[in-house]
């Protein structure tokens, strides 16, 4: 049997040694996938489309957050990921409820065909 | 280690490209497998940026739970493909013009980072525990999650109910 110790050791070490470069990078993807989650937004037409791209936001805000947990080296950052995760998930399931009430109600889910708030 | 160089550079490419697929795709299904793999490529960010446990909730409860949610529903409801961008030309152009910006504000953090310093510490799942629960700072809203989620399934299985008698 090997030594599950040494395995675990040995793979933290290997994070250990990162490149000094990974915190720049990562902010770099995370505000360019936040910008293009934005632009999915306003542009495309199904609605769950338009929820994932919601996803797709909170996924680069939470690459931020482990970015700058990593760069000051506190853990706060990684807790507020944790709370992402499950704000995210119940979201997800409100939503999409709404989506399946919305498709039973109008059998349409183009979001330009709701307006009935619209003044 | 190079081996980690090339395995993070290769994730946050994966990462941009399929970000910019998702928006890119017509039909929703494709957008929700660019959206997987976006997120399993931000969870090997992850673990190469010294958290591999926020790397597994990534995979487990993003990629896998939340993701699969939505294929459900996607397959439940059949639904035809998204027939082109909103506003037709106008907006192609205000696509075309989103993805400059996204360039734009990539470049801008890229130059803005340059000073960070890069912490060599690894931080396993206990820290994360010990982070939330040795203190009442999160310990407050880590309850008060219980109680949202709590909520949020009532009200989904409310709003997605079929209403009697109709």
């Amino acid at each position: 049997m090997p030594d599950l110790d040494a395995l675990y050791t040995s793979t933290l070490n290997g994070f250990e040694v990162a490149h000094a470069g990974f915190v720049q990078v990562a902010l770099a993807v995370s505000a360019f996938l936040f910008v293009v989650g934005t632009v999915g937004v306003f542009v495309r037409r199904n609605v769950i489309t338009v929820m994932m791209c919601i996803e797709l936001m909170l996924n680069a805000v939470n690459l931020a957050f482990v970015a700058f947990s990593r760069a000051h080296g506190t853990i706060d950052g990684q807790i507020l990921v944790f709370f992402v995760f499950t704000v995210a998930a119940a979201e997800a399931a409100v939503g999409l409820a709404i989506v399946i009430a919305l498709q039973r109600h109008r059998e349409d889910l183009d979001v330009d065909s709701f307006n009935i708030m619209k003044g | 280690m190079i081996l980690d160089v090339i395995l993070f550079y290769g994730a946050a490419i994966v990462a941009l490209a399929s970000g910019l697929f998702v928006i890119a795709q017509r039909s929703p299904i494709n957008s929700a497998f660019s959206l997987i793999v976006t997120m399993c490529s931000l969870a090997v960010m992850f673990a190469m940026l010294g958290s591999g446990f926020i790397a597994v909730l990534q995979v487990v409860v993003y990629a896998g739970a939340i993701m699969v949610l939505f294929l459900f529903v996607i397959m439940l409801l059949n639904t035809k493909q998204d027939e082109g961008d909103r506003g037709g030309g106008i907006g192609r152009a205000a696509m075309a013009l989103g993805i400059i910006l996204a360039l734009q504000s990539m470049v801008v953090v890229w130059k803005g980072a340059e000073t960070l310093p890069a912490n060599q510490r690894v931080t396993t799942s206990a820290d994360v525990a010990r982070g939330l629960f040795s203190s009442p700072r999160f310990l407050y809203a880590f309850e008060a999650t219980s109680i949202l989620i709590l909520s949020a399934m009532v009200g989904a299985i409310v709003v997605a109910r079929k209403e009697k008698g109709k």
